[in-house]
């Protein structure tokens, strides 16, 4: 199919890390860290982590495209 | 329930459910441009890479059912869950690839019920197809059912409006990326249920001291389950945390109940090999694969993350009652759902009781709240409490909660989320979950429309109609199956008990499957006449089986009952056991009685001797199936090992 998936799996992840990530940092120490989390931040570690997470499947997409691109100037150039 | 709900759930939550529900949606549309025939719209047009037909292959199976039912038998059982994975699951998906996957991909046929009409003849075809059809609507309405309820008791959402939001999606979704869009929504709702569950998985285990502090609170409760009322019996003290020792110390050892040959036979080969290698909703994403090596290594992606799968949905049960076990955790596996007017009714009795009739007001609240079981010395203790100096409400119904001595298990992956997951995370765990459900249900229709159009409008009601039509048709029943569906859950909804009888039939009917595709595939004799008879009667088998004998005061409809199974699932597996033997030996028999219609040119492609080997010597080493295979079963040899 036309759609690569590791796209938009990759925006989806990028966006929602950087969410969650921001979210956590404005409520650092807030008290319901305490109240459910054992006093860790998992929105800011759990956010950084899914926005890697999400950068390198759009990496992959990105890289996808380029050998997609090259093969196709490839096949498309006569060959000398 | 409305102010709890209130209280739960904050914008961010809601953000990242919208973000997900926006993805989704955003998938089917932009695949709708590739959509231009039948085949695109059911078959995915078979162009899909192999880690995500593979990815998807294993998510479709883990609908929110499946994640809520693992939570549960980890919770009931322990780590003994995880033979549905290692001993089930895993050397059947390897089974699929080396063996069976090259007759379904090479044949040509578009699913599981075509591949038959080819190797048998269209009765075979028409039983397998009709039944698949009714059951898969059945099966979809039934999880849609059990999470709408899910979620109304445990956040309060509306039934209603979880249950029609939720099909919109996915109708939408479908409708325009078909195969493809429920395929790659799969794969985005793994990677939400691993981002999702892990963190709660890790605060869990953080929280219980690891997870050798896990296993020494589970011994100390196998030893000794009555006093957190999870049932009379006694078990040695591996019971919830070796998968292997209390199995063959036999079923009065294990809270399972199951003996070793049910396990091994009726569980890991009949019901296992039945699921994965013939059930079109999962054998349907290893055939939508770009070729021959990319279907045959569906599987065996799959297989992989199944392995580990167990960490994620078995763990948390296993967490949940080491923590109810655990004092100062605060924290107890949920009781069943009583309603807020028992509670106001419970509630009273507690302020009328006087020092002097206390065993009075147990029985008095335990008749207030549903007649639930209750810890007398609880309730005595809050009535000392209200005595010396008076509770409030909610302090008297927190007392009151804390004392009903039952468990809902299913209620178990959700009250985890809900202890450890701040406003943030808990929008992540909480979509992941609704993930987990919309792509189960999304999987179901696209199993279902192909299905009902190739199997049953074209061979049996519109037969040489343009392909216009049928990509027509495809569209239009999608919609009729997502409506079929949610009429499945309010069915489930009004007649419980419908819904366990329905269950039960399923069971007969799935059974015996695998012994036809065996010996269909395997034994170039078998004829349609063997293999539709034999399949009567291995059905009518397990349900003689089944009237004759009881399991947990179930079954025995027959009047007679000649044996008691220590547990339902002993009797499961003991049922399914006895379908596939008869079938087996029925369609033998039977075949050997009647003439082959289908000579051996006919049958090339889809008998093994009959069917050129692949060679697999052009492919590099690693990527051969048989290799691949192997070293997965040795993988999960280790598994079971460390496990033991």
């Amino acid at each position: 199919m036309g759609l690569d998936i590791r796209l938009p799996i990759g925006l989806m992840f990028t966006l929602v890390g950087v969410i969650m990530a921001i979210y956590g940092a404005l409520t650092n120490g807030d008290a319901m860290y305490a109240q459910h989390s054992l006093d860790i931040n998992v929105n800011l570690y759990w956010g950084c982590a899914m926005l890697v997470f999400g950068v390198l499947m759009l990496l992959g997409a990105w890289r996808g495209t380029v050998q997609a691109a090259a093969a196709k100037a490839a096949a498309t150039t006569p060959k000398a | 329930m409305s102010m709890l709900a209130d209280s739960i759930l904050h914008p961010i939550d809601y953000s990242i459910l919208i973000i997900y529900v926006g993805f989704v949606l955003g998938i089917g549309f932009a695949l709708a441009r590739f959509m231009k025939n039948s085949s695109d719209f059911l078959t995915a047009g078979r162009g899909i890479p192999t880690w995500v037909t593979g990815l998807a292959f294993m998510s479709a199976n883990l609908g929110a059912l499946e994640l809520v039912g693992m939570g549960a038998s980890g919770a009931k059982y322990g780590i003994a869950t995880s033979h549905f994975y290692w001993v089930g699951a895993i050397p059947a998906m390897v089974f699929l690839s080396v063996f069976m996957m090259p007759f379904y991909y090479g044949s040509k046929a578009r699913s599981v019920p075509e591949y038959l009409k080819m190797r048998f003849d269209e009765r075979v075809r028409a039983i397998n197809s009709i039944a698949f059809a009714v059951m898969t609507i059945l099966a979809s309405g039934i999880s849609m059912h059990a999470l709408a309820q899910l979620l109304n008791q445990l956040l309060g959402w509306d039934y209603n409006a979880a249950l029609w939001i939720c099909s919109v999606v996915v109708l939408l979704y479908v409708l325009k990326g078909g195969l493809t869009s429920a395929i790659y929504t799969e794969v985005l709702q793994f990677f939400m249920i691993v981002m999702g569950f892990a963190p709660v998985v890790y605060l869990g285990l953080k929280d219980v001291g690891g997870w050798h502090n896990v296993t020494t609170t589970l011994q100390k409760v196998a030893q000794d389950p009555a006093a957190l009322h999870l049932g009379t019996a006694k078990y040695g003290a591996n019971a919830w945390t070796s998968a292997w020792q209390p199995l063959l110390a036999g079923p009065t050892n294990n809270p399972m109940g199951v003996d070793l040959f049910a396990m091994v036979f009726g569980l890991g080969f009949v019901l296992s090999f039945g699921y994965w290698c013939t059930n079109f909703l999962v054998v349907q994403r290893a055939m939508a694969a770009r070729n021959m090596t990319a279907a045959r290594n569906t599987p065996l992606v799959a297989a992989l993350p199944k392995m580990l799968l167990p960490a994620l949905v078995i763990v948390p049960g296993m967490l949940a009652v080491a923590l109810t076990a655990t004092p100062g955790k605060g924290y107890r596996i949920p009781p069943p759902v009583v309603s807020e007017q028992a509670y106001s009714k419970a509630i009273a009795v507690v302020k009328k009781a006087t020092p002097a009739d206390v065993d009075a007001t147990v029985v008095a609240v335990g008749a207030a709240l549903e007649n639930k079981k209750i810890d007398a010395d609880k309730i005595k203790e809050l009535l000392v409490a209200n005595a010396t100096s008076s509770l409030t409400d909610d302090k008297i119904h927190e007392g009151l909660k804390n004392s009903i001595a039952e468990y809902d298990y299913n209620g178990v992956i959700l009250s985890l989320v809900r202890k450890y997951c701040p406003p943030g995370l808990l929008g992540l765990a909480l979509t992941a979950l609704l993930a987990s459900f919309m792509s189960g249900m999304a999987g179901n229709v696209t199993a279902f429309n192909t299905v009902w159009t190739y199997d049953i409008y074209q061979a049996y009601l519109a037969k040489n109609k343009s392909d216009d039509h049928y990509f027509w048709m495809g569209k239009f029943i999608t919609v009729v199956g997502i409506l079929l569906s949610i009429a499945a859950a309010y069915f489930a909804k009004r007649y419980d008990n419908a819904m366990d009888v329905i269950q039960l039939v399923f069971g007969f009917v799935n059974a015996p499957l695998f012994a036809t595709f065996l010996l269909g595939m395997f034994w170039k004799r078998t004829t349609g006449t063997g293999a539709f008879l034999g399949l009567f009667g291995g059905i009518g088998a397990s349900a003689l089986m089944h009237g004759l004998t009881m399991a947990e005061g179930k079954g025995g409809w027959m009047g007679t009952t000649l044996y008691n199974f220590p547990s339902s699932m002993a009797q499961n597996f003991w049922l399914a056991s006895v379908a596939f033997i008869a079938c087996f030996v029925l369609t033998v028999m039977i075949s050997m009685a009647t003439q082959r219609t289908k000579n051996d040119e006919e049958l090339k492609g889809l008998v093994y001797s009959l069917t050129p080997k692949i060679k697999d010597e052009a492919q590099p080493l690693f990527l051969r199936p048989a290799v691949l295979g192997s070293l997965l079963l040795v993988a999960c040899i280790i598994l079971n090992f460390i496990f033991w």
